[in-house]
């Protein structure tokens, strides 16, 4: 029945360029501000850590560390930090489009049969996550995790770290690289699977790919459900490596999610403004801004109950976490602004019926919540791997510009590859008539 | 226009007329209560009269009855109230959430599913007043009333108290919200009904009269107590889980309980609606409502929500190791090896590895095995509470205090004496109350029923 096909033009291309470029820019200012002004910063946060270590106890030995290294490389450490947590993101963003698509399946939802093209495109950057994820782990691993170091492993040596010796038989780069290649090589197998079916059907038109890829999506969703929380573990829990919390895979899922149902929702709005997406209408789009709401709320609960329980049970080595970020002049305004971009702005302004059918409400709450879990991750890394000297600035800014450019060239320009819409898809009648 | 896709199955079989379904459901309450009915009410009402005899002797001898010691300050008393209170979270999952979604298949099930909770809701909230010792008190300490009603002012920093909140608010509003749904069915009855029992469904039905006006009424409050229970399906396991995870109890405090706590709550009552549903199916013979296609959805509820909790289960041993501390790690040790072991090896067995069966389409398409793998779900569900509660607290940080927990026959016979009101109410819901929504099933007999000629079963397709 419909036969659209997405077109990369050249103007989207060029304004693509222009972004990264200015990206660039930023990022190339950001580390020279950066350089001139580490000498200053270097002298203020010895005095910090003083203080830090003083409240800290067991991280005392990682504050000074920090410090000590700080003279030759604190740019170099920051720009590691931001390409991680960057890498983390978008690696989940696109993890998360192919978990849409496959929880669509099992689900057998019509509404959304003609907008499964978006989140399905997402999956093509996951292979360019992985080789820049593993790319970043050696060459920075050092100055991103505590654990790497050696001397921490050396038993009576002076800087022997008996909780971290414990944590050896999961935390050792052999086993750890061995898990990221898995994980990247598992959800990207799959993907290409469900893509391989899902353009099958195009073809031939038979409801049996429907049928199939509702049992791969299902296969799919047991690893993700494995994967998503060993990853969380892997990438972002062991940065803070003293630290422990049972939460953090469903809080990093949880964060994950909501900023994959935005970008979901923000595309789909773009292609519908650029006249592709005929049969999607404010029902569908309402379909996603109550996504997007009622994921909000979901993460603001599993932020509240990861914070209240550490905060009414006070144990240090629980609360450290929260301490480093609420004690610190620059991370402490990033903890509330969070809060404001993720749970009571969109709770407020997506509430009625009629501000999840319009698309400017919908632009605007969609990109305040992708730069609030943007900045979600910024802080579930940064004072980690930074402690007190983490600054936010031109380079965090230039970064994202550099990674949102390349991602949306990577997932549009593989979207004009295919057809735009399932036009043999058995429930796109129930989307056409979709009516809330 | 709605459009139905043939790939779906549909939802009502054996080609129903309204009027069959009007018959269906209203004849079971308006004939002589069956022999089978009467048999299930006294063994309901035996289980209740003995169950009282226990409850009685612990209200005048005090809680002394039970195995408690002053290691084990808890345990059969809360395992059976979290396990109720958990079971009473599919009805109110079935009703807003599954709403939400647009998950048509809940219309069958959702009415017993919501007076299922109601009853559960009841049960659980026994053991808390019965604990108290003296409950003719418990308004006063539960309540915050001030000083000088002759009680201290209520603890606000307890999650104690926010659970008195928590379920004395999910439990009024999912009883408006069942009470809500009947009125129209009432009114159903109450047209067909002569003599007394006019006058008795007539006044229950608040002198319904089907006019638009009344639905377009009846349809705003539905949405707003959609609305308003699905916060609240979450809140209430979350603060059961407040309850142990704020605490600094080795195996209790940790952050991840309050959605899993949640999700097996889900997990646990969905059992218990399917163990009450094909019991119900069979004796009323309402297999052209209750349909193999939702039996095997509600598995794989069963499924997704019983490998969650595994997931949890797994968190939690990990990171207690990962987390280097000495008690977290002997905390968990000792559960999967300690006295206890053997509970935590039933809890594995039938909450993780049982409803794992449930891929293959044989078994959840299957009426037996479903209806014995939601027994097994359930008994997994109560040794889960047992085995946080009681093996976090029998081995404390103290080993001089070290001790076992032994139940005594009054533990047993106050958990009885629920099962006994439990089912008591059910049965006298299922004989009273019609107990599938009528005119919700009519509303989507021409979208989703066999009846309608678009409709093609998925073997046709395949055939295709």
């Amino acid at each position: 029945m419909t036969d659209e096909k997405f077109v990369f033009s050249s103007t989207a291309k060029r304004r693509l360029l222009i972004l990264a470029v200015v990206g660039v820019v930023l990022l190339v200012i950001g580390i020279f501000t950066t350089m001139n002004a580490g000498g200053h910063e270097a002298v203020e946060a010895a005095g910090h850590g003083a203080d830090a270590a003083a409240g800290h106890g067991a991280e005392a030995a990682g504050h000074g560390e920090v410090a000590e290294g700080h003279h030759e490389a604190g740019w170099l450490q920051r720009l590691y930090a931001n390409l991680w947590f960057h890498n983390v993101y978008f690696a989940g963003i696109a993890l998360i489009g192919v978990f849409f698509v496959a929880v669509q399946y099992v689900a057998q939802a019509g509404w959304s049969a003609p907008i499964k093209r978006i989140p399905l495109a997402f999956g093509n950057w996951l292979p360019i996550a992985g080789v820049l994820m593993l790319v970043i782990w050696l060459v920075a691993s050092h100055d991103l995790f505590h654990w790497t170091h050696k001397e921490l492993y050396e038993v009576g040596g002076p800087k022997f770290d008996e909780i971290i010796y414990g944590k050896k038989a999961f935390l050792n780069t052999g086993f750890y690289l061995f898990r990221m290649v898995l994980y990247f090589a598992l959800w990207y197998t799959f993907f290409r699977w469900m893509r391989k079916e899902i353009l099958q059907e195009d073809l031939t038109g038979s409801t049996q790919h429907w049928f199939k890829l509702i049992r791969i999506s299902a296969g799919f969703i047991v690893i993700f459900a494995v994967t998503s929380s060993t990853s969380a573990w892997d990438w972002i829990l062991s940065i803070d490596t003293h630290w422990f919390s049972t939460m953090i895979g469903w809080y990093v899922f949880a964060s994950w999610w909501v900023a994959g149902l935005a970008a979901i929702t923000l595309i789909t709005i773009y292609l519908k403004e650029q006249g592709y997406l005929k049969m999607v209408n404010s029902n569908h789009l309402h379909d996603l801004g109550k996504f997007v709401f009622g994921f909000s709320i979901f993460w603001t609960y599993i932020w509240i109950s990861q914070y209240l329980l550490i905060y009414y049970a006070n144990i240090p080595e629980e609360s450290v976490y929260f301490f480093e970020r609420l004690n610190s002049d620059q991370y402490a305004p990033v903890f509330y602004v969070i809060l404001l971009m993720n749970f009571v702005f969109p709770f407020l302004a997506l509430m009625t019926r009629d501000s999840k059918r319009h698309v400017m409400f919908l632009k605007i709450v969609c990109s305040v919540v992708l730069v609030g879990h943007w900045l979600d991750f910024y802080l579930m890394v940064t004072p980690g791997t930074m402690k007190e000297n983490g600054s936010f600035g031109w380079m965090e800014i230039g970064m994202a510009m550099i990674y949102l450019s390349a991602f949306l060239f990577v997932i549009l320009s593989n979207m004009a590859k295919v057809p735009l819409v399932a036009k043999n898809h058995p429930l796109l009648e129930e989307s056409l008539h979709h009516h809330i | 226009m709605q459009v139905v896709s043939p790939v779906r199955e549909p939802l009502v079989t054996g080609k129903k007329t309204y009027h069959d379904v009007t018959n269906d459901i209203c004849g079971r309450v308006e004939e002589k209560p069956s022999k089978s009915w009467l048999l299930a009410m006294a063994v309901s009402l035996t289980a209740l009269a003995a169950g009282g005899w226990a409850l009685g002797e612990t209200l005048w001898e005090g809680i002394g009855m039970w195995g408690l010691n002053r290691t084990v300050g808890w345990a059969w008393d809360i395992t059976n109230f979290v396990w109720w209170v958990g079971i009473g979270h599919a009805g109110t999952l079935i009703s807003a959430i599954l709403l939400l979604f647009r998950q048509k298949w809940r219309m069958s099930i959702n009415r017993a599913a919501e007076a299922m909770t109601i009853f559960a809701v009841i049960c659980a909230a026994m053991f808390p007043i019965v604990h108290m010792g003296r409950p003719w008190l418990g308004f006063y300490w539960a309540l915050p009333l001030p000083n000088t009603f002759g009680s201290l002012w209520v603890n606000f920093h307890s999650p104690l108290l926010w659970d008195v909140f928590a379920i004395s608010t999910y439990f009024s509003v999912s009883l408006v919200f069942w009470y809500m749904g009947l009125i129209p069915d009432f009114a159903t009855i109450r047209d067909r009904a002569k003599g007394i029992s006019k006058v008795i469904y007539g006044a229950l039905s608040f002198g319904w009269d089907g006019a638009a006006r009344t639905w377009s009424r009846y349809e705003t409050v539905s949405l707003i107590l959609a609305g308003l229970a699905t916060p609240l399906v979450l809140s209430v396991h979350t603060i059961v889980s407040f309850d142990f995870a704020t605490s600094v109890i080795p195996g209790w405090h940790t952050t991840i309980f309050p959605p899993y706590f949640v999700a097996g709550a889900i997990f646990s009552g969905f059992a218990m609606v399917m163990t009450l549903m094909l019991v119900t199916r069979k004796v009323y013979k309402l297999e052209d409502y209750i349909t193999i296609k939702h039996i095997e959805l509600m598995n794989i509820i069963v499924m997704v929500t019983g490998s969650i909790v595994g997931v949890a289960y797994i968190t939690e041993l990990f990171m207690a190791w990962y987390s280097g501390v000495e008690y977290e790690q002997y905390a968990f040790l000792n559960r999967t090896s300690g006295p206890y072991a053997w509970a935590y090896a039933m809890m594995m067995t039938c909450n993780v590895v049982s409803p794992q069966l449930f891929w293959f389409k044989k078994i959840r398409t299957s009426i037996t095995a479903s209806f014995v793998l939601s027994i097994v779900v359930n008994v997994g569900m109560w040794f889960e509470r047992f085995v946080i509660i009681v093996t976090s607290l029998h081995r404390d940080y103290l080993p001089s205090s070290w001790a076992m927990f032994h139940p005594t026959l009054y533990d047993i016979g106050v958990y009885l004496f629920t099962f006994g009101f439990f089912f008591t109410a059910f049965f006298l819901f299922a004989k009273f109350f019609p107990v599938i929504n009528i005119a919700e099933i009519k509303s989507i007999l021409k979208s989703d029923s066999e009846k309608t000629a678009t409709v093609k079963t998925v073997a046709e397709n395949v055939n295709e």
